[in-house]
């Protein structure tokens, strides 16, 4: 429980707003880097702090403050009421109180061994032991491992009745080895991020993975440039995160869609009438918001709003069924969202965030769709993310391919990239992997002020038919 | 004009709860504090009206405690109560010094010294934060204008147990806007110190003027390589992508720079480039987390050729390199690139027939090795012939060297420049900025 007491701070704000909520945030995130088998980073970083909301003249407004005396808080929210009252009568669209649920619950992350207890020499040695594995000839001349361990608790109180409660710990793991020789470098890393606990540092399995990418780093090094051409491309699920982050995630978000987004992060090609009818892509592809998947990074029970989370399809058989909006811009809309009202944290509102979203499983092995290329390449793990502001023109790029050749994996290419328009792209899906992988970021950005937040994404490896494919110069 | 109360009150707490922290050092024990606060209001637009508001204020201090070889920090929001500010940060202390049992020595320690003391505070005047709305949206009536209004004071502080003490306070605003006729958009910028109604008034007029261009007929453009003319602000956004590791020493160490080939001598860039970390500009104090301070000016490349990277103390630790008030993170925090001689009224004539860019999109590496970068063209872009502006285009990939847009591609550089102020809110509002020419550029590269 936090140490204070809101309601005298709510019953205050209601003096002058026909609503109130006061979203409570507290949250450590202990930071462990080693390099080259030398501790590099040891930070703590703790952040705690209360968001105040009103809604006057049927317009929402906010006040953060890290002062959490009544005194404080209360001054928060005269704050929150100044300011609104002056912007209300500019507001985008009138709310009412009914855009806040009134709920009550808990969410705890399934943690098998708590974050809390985890020692952090037990860290340490994970890292190390990772640096220590990639240490594998001269040519490996950056061995870095790092781990974030996060712990959040957030308490939501609102004055219709509303106090939830949730704990999450998280875990962030990055290890990467960085082969070089004359101008050439290439770099091989690792991921492990989402909602465990301590029983993900496991000394031997770091090892393991050190070892791994840094075998990888030195083929890719002695490899050559990935060929150019129109080809079929098989994505793993470490890059088929990107592709799902950037193609389906952002431009399905309505407050992008409604032009909340336009000044910044940018718009979105998908219009409101494309719900129900679009074909985003081939029938192989069903999409969900899922904030239910156990151990993905974005899993909750309530959004920031209140609003209960529930596992939506986005995309059935390829034709667009729900945008990614809470009850907000679906009051704006008038189109079905989901309970994706999220902030960064105590100092920001919250706004549209994609959370968990899913491609999910079909019916391919990887042998399978493999067997099906006669020309082609594989890729595993984003390099390089960019996409136009209206999500349409992307280019990626991938730390690791493999050329397909007459069904079988052939010799590996460094500095892979492809290309494509994301309706024609997701069209080209021709194969979709019956087993899935779940991976994770900490820092997807949007939003004015903007805001870092944590996202899941969970795919199996995918075939796309005929796609612009290209290397590096070098 | 008087200084922000905010900022009277932080100073007070800094000094405070560090001469608190710093009394309690035992043994050997060193330490650096930093303090990090804002007070912002942030109101976000969209067609002209209020998306949300939110008032911000947040202190956070850092500590970071050398003992025994070893190295540990933290950092926390602080409440702005005294007593209960100090309590947490001497817990911190406590934590620190336990974490500093468990911790392997750290080689690349940089020892604490006394690197000076600074005092900077500057005041502005900005508007009362129940005024807002209506001297924003007023002149902007019957426009779809979209963006962020950010305003307030933003302090950056420090201290260590050697006596250094430095103090950076300014108050400052900035409207981030863009305004659009359907699809067709452009980007404003109106910041600032004292927010002045009529410069806010000429400031959308000349965006309104822009927009109006954007009425002739869309041009389509096959990919393909164009000669292109980019605006300062498209200029700024590519230089930017030297941020990402390009100018770094650690990068260039760990085999992780794009700009390898030019610390290695193997490549060099235009003889017209110059690029300087110039602190002159006013955009952000000179001295970094450690309290070390930066030349007023440090060359970076000159002539097209590296004068030196960005190196901090733990990177000169580490490789014995020489290091020259770099931050952690060794990025450039006020890049400043010299103009050139084209003049701003023959800029279109000297283009002739290709893309005028006012702003880029999405920048990334696509190919570091060659320090070759991927991107987007945005808002205001035309496609020109023969010194004439034909009609905006639809968005283009762009895939482009740095080593070739910046070296022989690059035919001319601008007499006039732009300054392009921070205006970054992630956690905090940011401070910083650069101020670059336009360049024309023959044969850039588009591909989708």
């Amino acid at each position: 429980m936090p140490h204070f007491d809101p309601q005298p701070a709510l019953r205050h704000a209601l003096q002058a707003a026909q609503w109130a909520g006061l979203r409570y945030s507290r949250e450590s995130t202990q930071t462990r880097a080693v390099r080259n088998d030398a501790p590099e980073k040891n930070d703590t970083t703790l952040e705690e702090g209360a968001m105040c909301e009103v809604l006057i003249d049927g317009h929402f407004g906010y006040a953060a403050t890290a002062d959490l005396s009544n005194a404080g808080l209360q001054r928060a929210f005269d704050q929150a009421i100044t300011t609104t009252r002056a912007t209300a009568g500019h507001k985008v669209h009138p709310f009412t109180d009914a855009h806040r649920a009134a709920v009550q619950g808990v969410y705890q992350s399934p943690a098998q061994k708590p974050l809390a207890t985890t020692p952090l020499a037990l860290i340490t040695d994970c890292l190390l032991a990772a640096s220590k594995a990639m240490a594998i000839g001269d040519k490996v001349v950056n061995r870095s491992a790092h781990a974030a361990v996060i712990q959040t608790h957030i308490d939501y109180y609102s004055t219709n009745g509303t106090h939830t409660t949730q704990r999450f710990d998280m875990v962030d793991i990055t290890v990467a080895a960085t082969a070089a020789e004359g101008m050439q470098s290439q770099t091989r890393t690792w991921t492990h991020t989402g909602q465990f606990g301590g029983e993900v540092f496991d000394v031997a399995a770091f090892a393991q993975q050190g070892l791994r990418v840094a075998t990888e780093a030195l083929e890719l090094l002695a490899a050559p440039n990935c060929p150019s051409g129109t080809m079929d491309l098989i994505l793993m699920p470490d890059q088929m995160m990107l592709q799902i982050h950037e193609s389906i995630g952002h431009p399905l978000e309505l407050d992008r869609i409604l032009g909340d987004e336009r000044n910044y992060a940018g718009w979105s090609f998908v219009q409101p009438t494309d719900f129900g009818t679009l074909r985003y892509g081939s029938p192989l592809m069903h999409v969900t918001f899922d904030p239910t998947k156990q151990n993905a990074m974005a899993s909750y029970a309530f959004d920031d709003g209140g609003s209960p989370a529930r596992r939506e399809f986005l995309i059935e058989g390829g034709v667009l069924k729900r945008g990614l909006g809470s009850v907000e811009s679906q009051e704006r809309t008038g189109l079905p969202g989901v309970a994706n009202f999220r902030s960064s944290s105590w100092n920001r509102a919250p706004i549209d965030r994609m959370a968990n979203v899913n491609l999910e499983p079909g019916t391919s092995s990887l042998d399978d769709m493999i067997a099906s290329v006669e020309d082609g390449i594989l890729m595993s793990t984003n390099r390089s993310w960019s996409i136009d502001d209206y999500r349409n023109k992307f280019q990626f790029g991938c730390e690791h391919g493999r050329l397909i050749k007459n069904g079988k994996l052939a010799g590996v290419v460094r500095n892979p990239n492809y290309r494509g328009v994301t309706v024609d792209f997701w069209n080209r899906l021709g194969a979709v992997g019956k087993d899935e992988a779940t991976y994770g970021t900490l820092f997807c950005g949007k939003g004015e002020p903007s805001q870092v937040i944590r996202v899941g994404h969970s795919s199996p490896a995918c075939l796309f038919r005929g796609v612009e494919v290209f290397g590096g110069q070098s | 004009m008087s200084q922000s109360p905010f900022v009277t009150t932080v100073r007070q707490h800094f000094d405070a709860v560090a001469d608190c922290v710093l009394q309690s050092l035992q043994g050997d024990e060193a330490a650096t504090l930093n303090l990090n606060a804002e007070e912002t209001l942030f109101v976000r637009f969209n067609n002209n009206r209020v998306r949300q508001n939110t008032n911000v204020e947040q202190i956070a201090m850092g500590l970071q405690l050398q003992g025994a070889g070893r190295t540990a920090a933290m950092s926390r929001t602080l409440s702005g109560k005294v007593e209960a500010d100090c309590a947490a940060m001497l817990q911190m202390l406590t934590q620190c010094r336990d974490e500093l049992a468990v911790l392997p020595p750290d080689p690349h320690q940089v020892p604490l010294e006394n690197h000076g003391s600074s005092d900077e505070t500057f005041s502005g005047q900005l508007l009362a934060p129940d005024a807002v709305v209506d001297a924003v949206v007023g002149p902007a009536q019957g426009c779809d204008m979209a963006g962020l209004y950010a305003a307030g004071s933003i302090v950056r502080a420090n201290r260590n147990s050697k006596g250094q003490r430095h103090w950076f306070a300014t108050q400052t605003f900035f409207m981030d806007y863009s305004l659009y006729n359907g699809s067709r958009a452009v980007k404003g910028s109106y910041a600032g110190t004292h927010w002045e109604p009529a410069q806010w008034a000429a400031n959308l007029a000349h965006s309104k003027h822009l927009l109006a261009l954007m009425d002739k007929p869309l041009q389509t453009v096959k990919p393909g390589q164009y000669r292109t003319y980019l605006a300062p602000r498209a200029v700024a956004d590519l230089v930017g992508m030297m941020g990402w590791n390009a100018l770094s020493a650690s990068a260039w160490k760990q085999g992780r720079s794009p700009f390898k080939k030019l610390a290695d001598k193997e490549s060099r860039l235009s003889t017209q480039l110059h690029i300087t970390e110039n602190f002159g500009l006013g955009l952000t104090p000179r001295f970094n987390t450690l309290g070390e301070v930066s030349a007023p000016a440090v060359p970076l490349i000159t002539a097209g050729e590296l004068s030196t990277l960005l190196i901090s103390s733990r990177t000169s630790k580490e490789f014995g390199l020489v290091a020259n008030g770099a931050n952690e993170s060794e990025g450039p925090r006020a890049l400043d690139m010299a103009p050139g001689s084209l003049e701003e009224k023959d800029v279109l004539r000297q283009l002739g027939t290709g893309l005028y860019l006012s702003n880029l999109h999405y920048l990334n590496w696509s190919d570091p090795v060659s320090a070759r970068v991927t991107g987007m063209t945005r808002y205001a872009c035309f496609w020109v012939e023969n010194g004439e502006i034909v009609g905006p285009i639809k968005d283009m990939r762009w895939d482009e060297s740095l080593y070739d847009a910046l070296g022989d591609k690059l035919l001319a550089l601008t007499t006039h420049t732009a300054i392009d102020p921070a205006v970054d809110t992630y956690y905090h509002r940011a401070l910083g900025g650069s101020r670059t020419p336009g360049a024309l550029i023959d044969n850039f590269t588009f591909t989708l």
